[in-house]
Order: C-alpha cells, then structure tokens, then sequence
C-alpha cells in the first residue's frame, strides 16, 4: 500500500518532478522557439529566449525547399513497417524464450542484447554492400529490414519481460482445451500482453522514426525518411540554425503527438512488471 | 470518331509517352547545404527548359556526412550518384585512385582556359581535370573600419602579422565586449586547421619536409603556436577554443570583433542585411611575415562525376550547365552580381559589373595569392595549402585540431601541443607506411 506523504515533501517531489521533466525538455523547446526566431536573433549573444521578431519565414522556407510530404510518408511506412515485421519474428522468439527455456536462452538473450553495443559504423561497409549487391540501397524494404533487424534485441528482450509475468498455467490451460501452438500465441498470449505488445510497437516507432545513421547511409532520394530532410538543413558555413530548428520540428512534430497521446499507454507498458 | 481511329490515336499517345520516357536520363546531384547551391536549385526551371530529357535529383547533405556517404558509395562501386559536391582535398586524393570521371571533353563554350589557374590547379591531376569548380574561396582579413580609425590606425592592402597584433591590441575593449581580433579555435581538420596550417605556411611551417617526417618539433610551428595562442590570448573572445566559422561570423555580425580572418565567402555574410556592421567592413589580404608566403587558403566546391556513375554524359551536361559562364550571368540576371558564385572564372573578374562588388577584388587577389601545388616557403611532398592531400589527413588534422584547441582552452602550453602533436603524427605517418 501506498505511503501517504505529507504537503511539504509532496511539494518539494512536485517541484523536482517538473524540474527534471523541465530539463529534459528544454532543448525541445529551444528548437522550436529557434524555428520562430529570424537568424541573426537564433545566433544573437547572449542568447535571446523570446525573439523580438517572431516569423513563420522559415517554416515557409524549408517547406519550399523541400518535398516535406514524401520525407514525411517514407518515415511512416518505414517506422511502422519495420515495428510490424519485428513484432512478427519477436513474439515468436520471446514466446520460445519465456515459456520454454532452454539451459543457454539467457546468454542468447544477452548475446542479442550485445549486438546493440556494436558501434553502427563498424559493420557499414559490409552492411551497405550486401545490401547494394541484393538492389536494397535507397529502397523502404530495405530499410525496413535494416531497422528492424537494428531493433530486434529490444523488441525480443521488452516482450520477453511481459511474457514471463504472464502466467504459464493459463498457457497450459488453453493446451489442454485443445489450443494450437498458433491459437495459444493468437488467441491466448497476444491480448493477455497487449499492453506490453502496444508499448514495446510505440517505443520502436519511436527509435525508428529517429534513427539517423543507417537512415542516411542506405538512402539516396527515393527512400530518404525525415532524418535525411534534417541533414539537408545543416551547414557548418552559413548561418541557418532557425531553419535547421524549423526543419527539425518539422520531423519530430508528428512523433511528438503521437507519443503524447499514447504517454499512458507507454507508461504502462514501460513499467509492466517493475512492481511484483 | 470510330473505334478504330480512337484506339490508333490511343496507341500512338502511348507509343509517344513511353518514348519520351524512356529517353529521360535522371541524375542524382549530391549536394552541401550553403547559400550557392541552394540558390543553384532555386534556378533549375532554366537547366529543365534546356534540357528536358535529363530529371535532376537533389540529395542535400551535411558536407561531413557527404563526404561519408559518398565515399562509401564510390569505394563500393555504388552508382548511387551521378553529380558529386566535393573540396579541393578529395579531388586529388580521388583523381588518383580513379574514382572520378575526367572532365577533359567538356565542351570548347565551356572555355576551360577561363578558369582561375590557382583553382584548376587543385582540380588537376596528372593533367586531367576531375571537377569543376562551382565556387572558390581563399581567405582574408575583414575588419572594423570605423575602429581601426577611432585607434588612429590604417590597415595596409596585405598587412604583416605585426600589423594585426598592433591593430588587435588597439582594438580590443574588453569591458565593452570588444574583441581586436576572432580566430577559429574549434578542433577539426577543416576548422582550427585549416586556419593554423594556412597560417604556419606564412611562419615558414610545413607540416611534413620532403621525406613525409612530421615538422611540428621545428622552430617554425613553434612560432606560429605562440603567435597564435598570445594573439587569442590577449585580444580574442571568451571561450575562443569553440569558436567556428559560424559562432565568430555571429561575433563579427554583432560588432564585437575589431578583426576576422577567415574565408572570402563571409565578406557577402558581414556585408549584407544580417550584419549590424555591414557600412563599416573593410577588406585586405590574409598577413604574412615577409616570407613569400601569406597565410591564406585555397578552396573549392566543385562538382564531379563518380566514375560509377551510369548516366556520366547526362551528368556532364549538368555540370558544365552549372559551372559556365551562362550560368553566372544567370544568376547575376536573378539575384545581382553580389550572388554570383565567386572565385572560379577570370572573366567574372574583368566583367565591369562585378568590379563594383566591395570585396571582389580582394576575393581574387587572395585567390591568386595560394598555390596548392606550392604551399609552403620550404619544400614539401604533398599538395594543398590549409591541409595535405593525403587520404590520413581527416583523422591527423582533427587529432592535432584537439590538441592545439586544447592549448587555447588554457589546458595545455604550446611546447606540450607541439610534443603531442609531434609524437601523434609520427605515430600515424609509421603507421601508415610513409616513414620507417
């Protein structure tokens, strides 16, 4: 049972709560009050919170430089697909791994987990010739594959931990009522972990709609997602900070509804389990 | 009308469309993010008017995060580009290993003779030239008019580093904010490096003698550091070591920098509608110390064709489209002479026009006063002014901009930097099988 806590540590938690979450978010907030700002006040020292000249200029700007709504749908279907094939090969995986373990599935799990401590450009040159030679480059299958195939450890490990406080009698129950291995997984397992299932596919939408490395590497023009409309921003000469700022919450906008929306959902998910 | 003629005219459309089709060539131009290019985009109704059978693609790209890609593109074999944006330190590296397509059969309108010496010499290799330039730069002194006269002093056409201290110690107050002089001071192989090796060039430094053996342990290198650190020490900004071309651009726009050295293309930025000292600019030439040799550099955007590339004729076509002399009369047409990209062709500085232009003939003076193929005062075994065109320079040039950033941040002396960078390059130049 919860401890009550009095008014005054309420206060103080309250204050440090809002000071923490102030924190994180305030580079987000600079970015987008930049993107307002003209450049000379984006650059201006000592830095200017609140601009003196508000403008939309480069909103329209980036807007007309670029072909934002075809960074915008390859993101989409880049996120979300490669979110949806994970879940495909992960829920599997993660089933095998909670309900019937073998002696090594912890060190295949670490093993997995392993892979995600490999610096990304260690394995570029080989990754980006298997995929030239297989005609993958600058296509959204490919980068489906690749960013699904960067995500998998996540997916497995956040599923295996929703699985394994599911509990394996009920499993059990539905093999003796003459459930399918297929049926089990669909009809069983599957909505008992919803919640689980629903906030590991949202923080992997969220990776992959902000991964930023193989999403530029893979990609030319026809298959350039939202972090290669950014890069197209960033100049070391020149003065374009408000219109990098502009095109930057540009991209990360619609993430940003969807997470806020779905906060709930992620929490929940995020902190299944943590309390026995 | 009949069945019959419907579907025979039905058929001749299509038989019509997908020739018109098939003979499209599109080409992939992969691109840095600066004002040129951008504008070069913006005025792509006029190459699509000539030439409608060729579709352009763009890829815009950080120009670090192009050099990756592209590189790893053309080491592959990619063909993922057809038109690259690439500096006068890849071309010879590049040319040389045969990753880019010779441009030697552009066509005689293009008039390849027309363009700068000291820039096609970058772009040259073994007598072929592998890019051609879409805008050059060197660099220069901007300074405070209106302060230098308030100090009583006049900044001479192509001053000594004598005549900079003296001018910075004149202007410099610190209680208003007012800083004599702004220096790069960011680690990287483009930024503080490319500053202070253009600047060693002038002290009689060099970073290798003629046997590939690391200089940094001379006397010369141990002047320039001095120079440089006292210089940024006395009369520089706070927190100089993280100053970039943009943070001192920004300083030198808001009037706290009495003088800025650094690339011809800021002398538009520092004049125009940004800048709160736009009327007060005056220009002269990068110092030197009465060696034969000024502390400026050499640089250009140029395009080139990845000899993977499989549209290559279509690509040529787009190249000498955006690098002849129509296209700058084109945007001089659209935007005025002020925009149009400089530093490639002699005619743009004979062109009356052009002349008008404040900081034109500096520009052209400063370009014409580097050469890549001769650098340094003594002799060298490599090609380029404000860094080496050897394929270890990115990783040597960023690992010794650390360091020196560090001797500016207060961290360590000159003479320990020297060591360091001293022991460092040898390191890498064994390493990498120059020197035994």
């Amino acid at each position: 049972m919860a401890r009550a806590l009095s008014p005054r540590r309420q206060l103080i938690t309250t204050i440090a709560a809002w000071s923490v979450a102030l924190l994180i978010f305030f580079p987000v907030l600079w970015m987008i009050l930049t993107s307002f700002k003209t450049e000379p006040s984006a650059v201006a020292m000592p830095p200017e919170f609140l601009s003196a000249d508000w403008t939309l200029e480069n909103y329209a700007e980036v807007w007309a430089r670029s072909d934002y709504p075809r960074f915008f749908w390859n993101s989409v279907v880049i996120s979300v697909g490669s979110t949806l094939l994970g879940l495909v090969v992960a829920v599997p995986a993660a089933w095998a791994m909670a309900f019937v373990p073998g002696r090594r599935t912890k060190d295949l799990l670490m093993w997995m987990l392993s892979t995600k401590m490999m610096p990304a450009v260690a394995v570029m040159i080989p990754l980006y010739l298997l995929f030239q030679r297989l005609g993958l480059i600058d296509t959204k299958f490919g980068l489906v594959i690749a960013l699904m195939l960067m995500n998998l450890p996540i997916i497995v490990w956040m599923l295996y931990t929703y699985f394994k406080e599911i509990p394996g009698e009920i499993l059990e129950a539905a093999r003796m009522d003459g459930a399918s291995l297929w049926n089990e997984i669909v009809h069983v397992l599957t909505p008992m972990a919803l919640p689980g299932i629903a906030s590991t596919m949202l923080l992997n939408i969220i990776l992959a709609w902000n991964e930023a490395f193989w999403t530029i590497v893979l990609t030319t023009t026809k298959a350039a997602p939202l972090s290669a409309f950014i890069a197209s921003f960033s100049a070391p000469q020149g003065l374009f900070y408000a219109k990098l700022s502009a095109a930057s919450a540009m991209a990360i906008l619609p993430i940003l509804i969807l997470g806020w929306f779905s906060q709930k959902q992620l929490v929940r998910g995020l902190t299944f389990g943590a309390v026995k | 009308m009949t069945t019959t003629l419907r579907a025979l005219l039905g058929a001749t459309a299509l038989v019509a469309l997908s020739g018109a089709a098939m003979a499209e060539t599109t080409i992939t131009v992969a691109t840095v993010n600066n004002g040129d290019m951008v504008r070069m985009q913006g005025l792509m109704d006029d190459f699509n008017a000539k030439h409608p059978d060729i579709k352009v693609e763009w890829v815009t790209l950080e120009e670090n995060v192009l050099r990756q890609n592209v590189t790893t593109d053309i080491a592959t074999g990619g063909g993922q580009y057809d038109v690259i944006t690439i500096g006068t330190y890849e071309v010879p590296i590049w040319g040389k290993q045969g990753w880019l397509e010779s441009l030697n059969d552009l066509p005689a309108e293009y008039d390849v003779d027309d363009l700068l010496p000291a820039i096609r010499g970058g772009l040259t290799v073994d007598g072929n030239l592998y890019a051609a330039p879409f805008y050059g730069e060197s660099s220069m002194v901007m300074y405070r008019k209106d302060l230098m006269e308030a100090a009583g002093l006049t900044m001479p056409d192509a001053p000594t580093w004598a005549d900079i201290e003296k001018a910075a110690a004149a202007m410099t107050d610190k209680s208003k904010e007012q800083y004599g002089v702004c220096l790069r001071g960011k680690a990287g192989w483009g930024e503080n490096m490319a500053f202070l090796t253009a600047m060693s060039n002038s002290f009689g430094a060099r970073w290798f003698d003629e046997n590939w053996v690391p200089q940094f342990d001379q006397p010369e290198w141990k002047a320039t550091l001095d120079f440089y650190l006292n210089l940024m020490n006395q009369y520089g900004p706070p927190g100089a070591s993280n100053n970039g071309f943009n943070e001192n651009l920004t300083l030198f726009q808001q009037g706290k920098c009495g003088m800025w050295i650094d690339a011809t293309v800021a002398a538009s930025f520092v004049t125009g509608k940004d800048s709160t000292v736009a009327d007060k600019v005056g220009f002269a030439l990068a110092p030197d110390n009465g060696l034969g040799k000024r502390g400026n550099w050499l640089w250009a955007w140029s395009l080139a064709i990845p000899s993977s590339s499989d549209a290559k004729d279509a690509a040529k076509v787009f190249i000498d489209w955006a690098t002849n002399k129509d296209y700058l009369a084109l945007v001089a047409s659209k935007e005025g002479w002020a925009n149009v990209p400089p530093g490639t062709r002699t005619s743009l500085y004979s062109n009356e026009e052009y002349a008008k232009v404040p900081f034109a003939k500096m520009t052209i003076d400063s370009i014409n006063s580097a050469d890549p193929n001769a650098p340094t005062v003594k002799p060298v075994p490599y090609v380029g002014v404000q860094f080496v065109a050897i394929p270890e320079f990115q990783g040597l040039g960023t690992s010794v901009g650390e360091i020196f950033s560090a001797a500016l941040a207060g961290q360590k002396t000159a003479d320990e930097a020297l060591a360091e960078a001293q022991t460092l390059v040898t390191d890498e130049m064994k390493a990498a099988g120059y020197i035994q």
